[in-house]
């Protein structure tokens, strides 16, 4: 299974040296064409503005949007989850298939940066590193599933085959979020 | 939390901003453009490079007011300058929550020995660096993001390039190294040896590492991404050109797949007038000398 990585701006490479520990196959996708193959998307962190112009201008939102309403697996990560929110504070959703509603930087400014230990679903003791992050006000649909709450605050949810955070598993050296996505996304094909 | 927590932190912010431009701005109205236009951060400052050069005099920290109207004109990270080891400028620019501070050469420098100690704080800094040794001593003062200096407000690009592959060369001269001669290394360059054994083991600098000085076209960005940029800082070329708005869309696209000739070819057509540019022999100021 080929993983497309979404590359138009943020910590993509991060992602891909992961998705390499764990032996699987992946494209950096840059241009619509490069998203023909995959069975499974990554889409990183970064500053979601930038990210949600390039998909649109380089029209890999078009190729990605379709993918994923048919059910193509999705990680997100900070950025990504944003991008696939249903439902963001003052700005228009880009994606739009998973059903929550999300605050951009809602931690304030970078000094409002933290990170964090718990459980992510069945991981446990999982770090969490928020970088100007957004988190979910609210889950808007009974079969999202959330997967951690930290503070008080929900950053993880799984919905159908999209699982988003708003923290990073990619910044850390444990591996058990992208290896359970790599497993359940073989699991859909 | 903890400093090394807290540093930590403030690298991986620099690792978000990777594959993106960040634009220099001097009013909110230019922030959004920059904003709308894809800029993953902005630099807000009073006057452009181009224009400091331009007006001579000393050149200082911005006024919090008109960064404050930019950190609410915007939801990118919001960066400004300060002068090189002036560090109650920096306690101004944290006090005001800016999300990176630059101690940047492009100002006038308060000190002429010592840059700031920058593990005394909680916010991030970028510092330029001209060659591996500037850049490793500027992380170990607790720099947490290096860009190259260039020669800011010229519209040339040519220092950048120079000290870019500077940089890379010296790395990929450190990874072929004996383990016993990096102890010289580190003698020579004034840094620690876990610096030196750092680049040595990864092949790259432990942080993030932009190019900036002199980029105004697209083609300028994709040179520099090709040369091992993550990202690249646009000061002037975009304000002072014919069309800021055409022109950023346009770094930012090409930035973002530099190795696209075909689609640098369309985004470099009918951009209009770029920035008029000071060939660097012309100048006789270089900042870039500014802080070793």
């Amino acid at each position: 299974m080929l993983v497309g990585i979404s590359a138009v701006q943020g910590d993509f490479a991060e992602h891909a040296e992961i998705i390499k520990q764990l032996g699987a196959e992946y494209i950096l996708l840059r241009r619509k064409e490069d998203a023909e193959n995959i069975g499974a998307l990554i889409l990183p962190g970064g500053e979601s503005t930038t990210q949600r112009r390039l998909l649109a201008q380089t029209g890999l939102y078009d190729v990605l949007s379709e993918k994923i309403r048919t059910g193509l697996p999705v990680l997100a990560t900070c950025a990504g989850l944003i991008l696939l929110a249903e439902d963001v504070e003052n700005e228009t959703p880009c994606f739009g298939t998973l059903p929550v509603y999300v605050c951009r930087n809602a931690y304030g400014r970078q000094l409002g940066s933290f990170s964090a230990k718990g459980n992510v679903g069945k991981i446990e003791n999982y770090p969490m590193r928020f970088i100007r992050a957004p988190y979910i006000k609210k889950v808007l649909s009974d079969k999202a599933e959330i997967l951690n709450e930290t503070d008080g605050r929900i950053t993880a949810v799984r919905y159908k085959a999209m699982t988003a955070f708003s923290f990073h598993p990619e910044l850390t050296d444990d591996l058990r979020i992208h290896e359970e996505f790599l497993k359940s996304a073989c699991a859909v094909k | 939390m903890n400093r090394s927590d807290r540093y930590q932190l403030n690298k991986e912010l620099a690792q978000m901003l990777k594959g993106g431009v960040i634009m220099d701005v001097t009013t909110p109205e230019q922030a959004r453009i920059a904003e709308q236009a894809g800029a993953c951060a902005v630099m807000a400052l009073e006057r452009i490079p181009a224009d400091i050069r331009a007006a001579g005099g000393v050149s200082r920290m911005s006024d919090p007011a008109m960064i404050r109207s930019i950190q609410q004109s915007v939801s990118i990270p919001v960066m400004a300058k300060c002068r090189i080891g002036h560090f109650a400028e920096a306690q101004v620019l944290q006090a005001i929550e800016i999300d990176y501070i630059d101690e940047s050469e492009v100002l006038s420098p308060a000190d002429d020995v010592y840059h700031i100690d920058k593990t005394k704080f909680d916010v991030p800094f970028v510092c330029g660096a001209k060659d591996l040794g500037e850049a490793l001593r500027r992380i170990e003062e607790g720099a947490s993001m290096i860009r190259t200096k260039g020669e800011p407000g010229t519209g040339d690009v040519i220092q950048a390039v120079r000290h870019m592959r500077k940089i890379q060369s010296e790395i990929s001269k450190i990874v072929s190294m004996r383990p016993d001669e990096l102890y010289e290394a580190a003698k020579q360059l004034g840094v620690s040896y876990e610096l030196i054994q750092y680049v040595h083991e990864n092949s790259k600098l432990p942080v993030v590492n932009f190019a900036a000085g002199g980029i105004a076209t697209p083609a300028d960005a994709a040179l520099m991404m090709q040369l091992g940029a993550e990202g690249v800082f646009v000061g002037s070329g975009i304000f002072k050109s014919g069309d800021p708005k055409k022109r950023a869309e346009a770094i930012v696209k090409a930035t973002a797949d530099f190795n696209n000739a075909k689609l640098i070819a369309e985004l470099s057509a009918d951009l209009g007038e770029a920035m008029v540019g000071i060939n660097e022999s012309e100048i006789a100021l270089l900042m870039a000398e500014r802080g070793k």
